[in-house]
């Protein structure tokens, strides 16, 4: 850390150093892109893996916060901070060149809170439509619906996108067109069933090959983070339910660990053993659905129904302890809501066995089949270097030869206590991704398998106080949810509230790689793609 | 020609709640009465419409996720007519609004209903459907969808069971089967 804090002196030299839960430089937005390339490139340092950026109104005036860590090492994480001059019309540098992540979260920063990015290649709302008057996290953003009634009117879509750049006489402004003039625009979704949600792709096709992607979001944003700043923490907590409901477990799961650390909460063993089968059998449930919607998109209608009717099994288990199938608002501040249903150990214990002999039979029925075979090998392939340009991580990114399994790299709960593989693929296309899903359902029944008879005794929830506060300060929080790298981070100024809550959501960097392993692929291998990558719209809209 | 009492096949007629909206209109058109012909044709129709209504795939958010397993092997909603979901508004009888519906959804969603032939149906599945849930204090969620479009049948919980999905699909097919159609036009004349 020393050999980083002097790269980071002698690049900025009026750069604040802070030693918190990490390690946080503030630096002035003059610097910032000096101290980014750096960073990036720097052999002692290498943060090449920029895993989220966050836009926070600070009151005079916006922050930005970068978190970023290394894929020499993943432990090794570091906060950048910069904030803006201005409140009326605030600017900051991109750094969308260095990182591939920055390019859709700093339109999102831009939507939320109106900072403008300069050299942003297209900086357009990600989330809200351009008529939309406000933006959402600041503070004195007018929430009430008289200021943006619902209109179902449908308007066109805008083809232009803009950019501002440095020029001679301050800060200029100009068009972009998205697509040329004789290209063939086609439109995938938004209520289409092969993007898997409520997700626009606008795709420019030269005869049967994509030319470029338009990704459009905001189908389904809800607005949670802005409605997060009204609520108590333990409030909170059934939003996280609902980002990915796929994997809603493991979602809440980061947020109580972030809240219990914040707070000084110290949760007994029985809780985090039963966090941790929890996690595990809903991301078995999550990359089942995921293997059986995406042999449905491509075309087998059994499989869907096999992953379908296995899911069940767990839905079942799930419905007895929590009374929840698919959002089972199990997880609390201190612990779990319920105990184990007398059942549970011999339903899971039953269940291992049913599902090793299932996969095998999905082996048999898809994996080898010519047909996928064809579709699959060699098609999207997401080299390593893009992965962790884009932050892609989960099974995605583990396909193109990334570890990032964070349940390896910081062991939380009772992951520590286990031993298990992280399947890792070097080739990066479908097939690898789609081959991953599977050996990593194997590897949580190995888990399950030494934790079932190993629940210790104990409370199942310690007893907390009705209010939490959080003392002032930021915490963040990483867990590997069923789609990659989950995050959670609050900053609190001692309020029962948080002052911004931020989601770091694994879908939104699959989904912003689209666009770069599309590029060159016919139109029907999109259907493919989209299968493998299998983000949860929700997710990335929140 | 005497109406019949309404009754479907899944659920017996007294195990259904609301029986009394249902009961109120058979009642209205036994005192009106309805033309013999017609009136067996309507049976006719209305037997074969409510057997074979086809939602659209149509999610936003986790409810989709329920209303797939419900069109799976275990609740399979084949069983009782609604035997496949079609991507095409155009062949659709019934579109389950499942999930969210925000502002920028809501002018696709008006514009899908518009595209359905009539005669359509809609389901409002779980409470951000029905009032926006978790979700209705925020400053782009629709509070409702029947503020955008008229709901038939609303389907509470978060997201609702299965079983639950497959009774508000039921109550939707005896709404179905008391429907008269023949000379609907003429009758509005009249009054």
């Amino acid at each position: 850390m020393e050999a980083i804090k002097q790269l980071i002196l002698a690049t900025a030299p009026e750069a604040v150093l802070e030693e918190k839960a990490h390690l946080t430089v503030t630096v002035a937005p003059d610097d910032l892109r000096a101290l980014a390339t750096a960073l990036k490139n720097d052999p002692a340092s290498r943060f090449d893996f920029l895993i989220q950026l966050t836009g926070v109104d600070e009151g005079e005036n916006f922050s930005v916060i970068y978190f970023m860590t290394s894929t020499d090492d993943m432990t090794r994480q570091l906060v950048v901070k910069t904030y803006t001059t201005d409140r009326e019309n605030p600017v900051l540098p991109t750094v969308s060149d260095i990182w591939g992540t920055a390019l859709l979260n700093e339109r999102e920063v831009f939507g939320f809170l109106g900072i403008r990015f300069i050299g942003h290649p297209d900086m357009r709302h990600l989330f809200l439509t351009e008529r939309w008057k406000g933006y959402p996290l600041r503070k004195d953003y007018d929430a009430s619906r008289e200021a943006n009634p619902v209109d179902v009117t449908s308007y066109p879509m805008s083809d232009h996108s803009e950019t501002w750049v440095k020029g001679k006489d301050g800060i200029q402004h100009e068009k972009i067109q998205l697509f040329e003039e004789d290209d063939y625009v086609l439109n995938i979704g938004p209520q289409h069933p092969a993007t898997h949600g409520v997700l626009h792709f606008r795709t420019a096709l030269d005869g049967e090959i994509i030319k470029k992607i338009d990704v459009n979001c905001g189908y389904i944003h809800r607005g949670i983070e802005k409605l997060s700043e009204g609520l108590t923490y333990p409030q909170i907590l059934h939003f996280t339910d609902r980002l990915d409901y796929l994997s809603a477990h493991i979602n809440r799961h980061a947020l109580c660990i972030c809240v219990e650390k914040a707070a000084g909460i110290e949760v007994t063993d029985r809780t985090e053993v039963i966090r941790t089968i929890m996690d595990e059998l809903t991301r078995i449930t999550s990359h089942l659905l995921s293997w059986a919607t995406m042999c449905m998109d491509m075309g087998a209608l059994t499989a869907f129904i096999y992953g379908m009717r296995d899911r069940e099994k767990i839905m079942d288990i799930f419905e007895e302890t929590t009374g929840g199938r698919l959002i089972q608002n199990y997880n609390v501040i201190g612990g779990v809501m319920a105990d184990l249903h007398p059942d549970f150990q011999r339903k899971v214990k039953a269940f291992i066995p049913y599902m090793r002999e299932k996969l095998k039979e999905y082996h048999q029925l898809y994996t080898g089949n010519v047909i996928a075979v064809n579709r699959m090998i060699g098609v999207g392939v997401l080299s390593k270097e893009t992965a962790i340009s884009y932050a892609v991580s989960g099974p995605v990114g583990r396909a193109s030869g990334l570890s990032c399994d964070l349940r390896k790299i910081m062991p939380y709960s009772a992951y520590g206590k286990v031993e298990f593989k992280e399947i890792v693929r070097h080739e990066g296309d479908c097939m690898a991704r789609y081959l991953n899903r599977l050996d990593e359902i194997e590897e949580s029944l190995h888990i399950l398998e030494q934790l079932i008879d190993a629940i210790p005794e104990g409370e199942y929830c310690v007893k907390t106080k009705p209010i939490i506060r959080l003392p002032e300060g930021e915490y963040f929080q990483r867990v590997e949810a069923a789609r990659g790298e989950f995050g959670v981070y609050i900053q609190s100024r001692g309020d029962k509230t948080p002052w911004r809550l931020k989601f770091r959501s694994p879908s939104m960097a699959l989904v912003s790689v689209m666009d770069t392993i599309c590029r060159g692929a016919k139109v029907a291998d999109l259907v493919t793609i989209g299968g493998s990558m299998d983000y949860v719209i929700p997710d990335i809209d929140r | 020609m005497e109406v019949k009492d309404i009754k479907i096949k899944g659920i017996p007629h007294e195990e259904f709640n609301d029986n009394e909206y249902l009961e109120k209109y058979v009642e209205e058109l036994r005192a009106n009465g309805v033309g013999i012909v017609t009136g067996v044709l309507d049976d006719m129709i209305n037997w074969g419409r409510s057997n074979s209504m086809w939602p659209l795939t149509f999610a936003t958010s986790c409810c989709g996720i329920e209303f797939m397993s419900v069109g799976a092997a275990r609740f399979d909603f084949a069983r009782f007519g609604f035997e496949v979901t079609r991507n095409s508004p155009r062949q659709a009888d019934v579109i389950v609004v499942a999930g969210t519906i925000v502002d920028k959804m809501a002018p696709i969603l008006k514009r899908l209903y518009d595209q359905m032939a009539e005669p359509k149906y809609v389901i409002a599945m779980g409470s951000c459907a029905i009032s926006g849930g978790p979700f209705c204090n925020s400053y782009c969620v629709v509070n409702g969808v029947d503020k955008i479009i008229p709901v038939d049948v609303f389907v509470p919980g978060c997201p609702p069971k299965p079983e639950a999905l497959l009774y508000g699909m039921m109550q939707l097919q005896r709404k179905v089967k008391v429907e008269r159609f023949m000379f609907k036009d003429k009758k509005k004349q009249d009054k």
